[in-house]
């Protein structure tokens, strides 16, 4: 049997309020702030370095995201670690907040489904997300203009919007497991820490398990190993549990995207290369193909969990 | 469908609710009739709660089936709810928004258009006496003005039943006479209440019918003088006190009275089916006696309620002791 009425009835209400009340939170601006502090730091040592080598890069405004300067990691390295916490920040009292704070049993006994709270709350935080990294976006464009005094091409503008797209669905796959994490427990902090835990394992702990795991499915071939060189097997295997991680995803992204002279992302045969112009940029459509598996694996991660959170609200009770 | 001539608002039969083995909501069948104020009583975890989510459509029914004015609340929730208030058990509102937008927030997910909106809230606040707080942060709300911003959600959209779950639980006695006053205008203006309490005398005040839940059933259904008649044995206790001799005879000779209790020389206790006050004074002034004192006990469903468990308790002894 078909229930009447539509899902999304109140998602609009929902949505505006949440997004409303995720803008003027405290939390919002401290991560806020966070992120743009620790982003402005990256550029300013990026800026420095770049004003060096201005004349020999055709792509500058795109240098200004990727170039790290020690001691401080690139501006893309910062968000691929920053963009989930603040997207945690965003989703993990989003569900059990509502119990905690008795207002949920209120809120659905108003015509609207299950579906509309759980949705309205899912865009809010989107939107929240994607207009903060639209406001770094910005930045970053401004402080290019004014500190490089290079205006930026047409194909460096296109770029750094494909990156800023999937810095959306980056954060989107953190969001959607934050509201998991917040309908699965009933305490706001279990929640939380536990989003905190996925988040630090897989961007620190994965990275160094991923190839210890790889060697032990696929041993290094010492013959490969005599020449310095890493066994092919291994390799594979090395990026595929890497891939797991949607950090591993992002900045795999963000390498082909940013970086025009990026031919591929994984082990490459040597036939492959024949008549390849070694440091050349490829066109921005080659690029996207590159990284279309990666934006699709973020994009599929996003809805999944979503999905997985979906239910498991649809078929929790309401009561205290 | 099942929305009979006499106007049932809610029709629920064999309503049941299973978590695993355990019914806590176990086959109950009852009507509620439009405008009738109806209590449901019983110890916590008795099932009123779940019943009162079964009839909104917010947890599934596992057997039997229920009828909101005329809607199967499972199947066509949001028809429901757009006519259904509900007050929930401690009711939480956003601390950090006003009155108003609280009330603003979920007006707008009854889809109402923003002039109706500001009106009907502007409306609702004065009735519920909240309208000088109206932009004060609900963080600096009291209980009882919780409740009653509660009840103003429910003013706002209209309802054709509200349905309160312990909406006097933890109020102060000058809170929740001003609550159930507020109660009474909605019975007043013909909305069907549904009452959920374990607070005994309040429900006896506000509701013409109530349903006592013991462990997912209802095990006593009706008016409380009914009730009273049913449990008690009688439906009056009457107190005289007076002097004159051979008086408890006379009392009890009087048609009707099942009992005289002689608490002291001069003060007699009697049951009766009836009020047999006007035949109790004639009996005093007969003896000669000087009648100084004639009071009536109403039935009181604390009485009954105590009755009917004690009873309980001891059948369930008696069971034990036989097996």
């Amino acid at each position: 049997m078909r229930r009447e009425g539509s899902p999304f009835q109140g998602v609009g209400a929902v949505a505006v309020k949440e997004l409303a009340d995720n803008l003027s939170s405290a939390r919002m601006f401290v991560l806020e702030w966070l992120i743009v502090l620790t982003a402005l730091a990256a550029l300013y040592s990026a800026i420095d370095s770049l004003r060096r080598t201005t004349a020999q890069d055709p792509f500058l405004l795109l240098r200004l995201f990727t170039v790290n300067h020690a001691p401080l990691p690139s501006f893309v390295a910062i968000l691929g670690f920053l963009i989930p916490l603040m997207a945690i920040g965003l989703g993990f009292d989003a569900i059990n907040g509502e119990h905690n704070r008795r207002t949920l049993s209120r809120i659905l006994a108003q015509p609207i489904y299950r579906d509309a709270l759980l949705i309205g709350k899912f865009l809010a935080g989107l939107v929240t997300l994607a207009m903060s990294l639209a406001a770094l976006w910005l930045m970053v464009i401004g402080l290019g203009l004014i500190f490089l005094g290079v205006p930026p091409g047409g194909e460096e503008v296109a770029r750094s919007l494909a990156f800023l797209v999937i810095a959306v669905f980056y954060a989107g796959v953190w969001l959607a497991l934050a509201m998991l994490l917040s309908i699965v427990f009933r305490s706001s902090a279990t929640a939380a820490l536990v989003a905190l835990g996925i988040w630090l394992f897989l961007t620190v702990l994965w990275p160094m398990l991923a190839p210890a795991i790889a060697q032990v499915i696929a041993p290094p071939d010492p013959r490969y190993a005599l020449l310095g060189l890493q066994t092919p097997d291994t390799g594979i295997w090395t990026q595929m549990l890497s891939r797991i991680s949607p950090n591993h995803l992002f900045s795999e992204a963000m390498v082909g995207v940013l970086s025009p002279t990026t031919r591929t992302l994984g082990p490459v045969f040597l036939e492959q290369l024949r008549g390849a112009v070694m440091g050349a940029p490829l066109p921005l459509s080659q690029s996207l193909i590159i990284v279309w598996p990666q934006t699709v694996g973020l994009i599929a991660g996003t809805i999944v969990l979503f999905v997985i959170g979906y239910i498991a609200f649809q078929r929790q009770e309401v009561r205290a | 469908m099942s929305e009979t001539a006499n106007d049932i608002v809610i029709a629920a039969r064999d309503l049941t609710k299973r978590y695993g083995d355990v019914s806590v909501v176990d086959r109950i069948t009852f009507d509620i009739a439009k405008g009738e104020t109806f209590g449901l009583l019983g110890p916590n975890g008795a099932g009123k709660t779940t019943t009162i989510l079964m009839m909104l459509g917010l947890t599934e029914i596992s057997g039997g089936s229920i009828h909101v004015l005329g809607d199967d609340p499972a199947r066509a929730p949001l028809q429901v709810k757009r006519r259904v208030g509900y007050l929930p058990d401690s009711v939480g509102f956003y601390d950090h928004l006003t009155a108003v937008e609280n009330l603003a927030y979920t007006s707008k997910l009854m889809g109402l258009r923003p002039a109706e909106r500001a009106r009907r809230i502007t409306a609702a606040l004065a009735r519920v006496r909240l309208l000088d707080v109206a932009d004060k942060r609900v963080a600096t709300f009291s209980r009882g003005m919780r409740q009653r911003l509660g009840l103003a959600e429910i003013i706002v959209k209209q309802a054709e039943i509200a349905i309160l779950d312990e909406p006097t639980s933890g109020l102060d006695p000058q809170s929740t006479i001003e609550f159930l006053g507020l109660v009474g205008e909605l019975r007043a203006e013909g909305v069907t209440v549904l009452l959920s309490s374990h607070m005994l005398d309040q429900v006896q005040r506000v509701c013409n019918r109530v349903a006592l839940f013991q462990s997912g059933r209802i095990v006593l259904m009706g008016a409380v003088a009914d009730l009273a008649r049913q449990v008690l044995g009688a439906g009056f206790v009457v107190e005289v006190e007076a002097d004159g001799s051979g008086l408890d005879r006379r009392l009890a000779a009087i048609p009707g009275v099942t009992g005289v209790e002689t608490l002291a020389a001069d003060r007699f206790r009697m049951t009766a089916d009836r009020d047999v006050r006007p035949d109790a004074a004639r009996a005093v002034v007969a003896a000669n006696g000087s009648l100084r004192r004639l009071s009536v006990d109403e039935p009181s469903l604390e009485a009954i309620y105590a009755r009917y468990f004690q009873s309980q308790a001891g059948e369930t002894q008696g069971a034990r002791h036989a097996a």
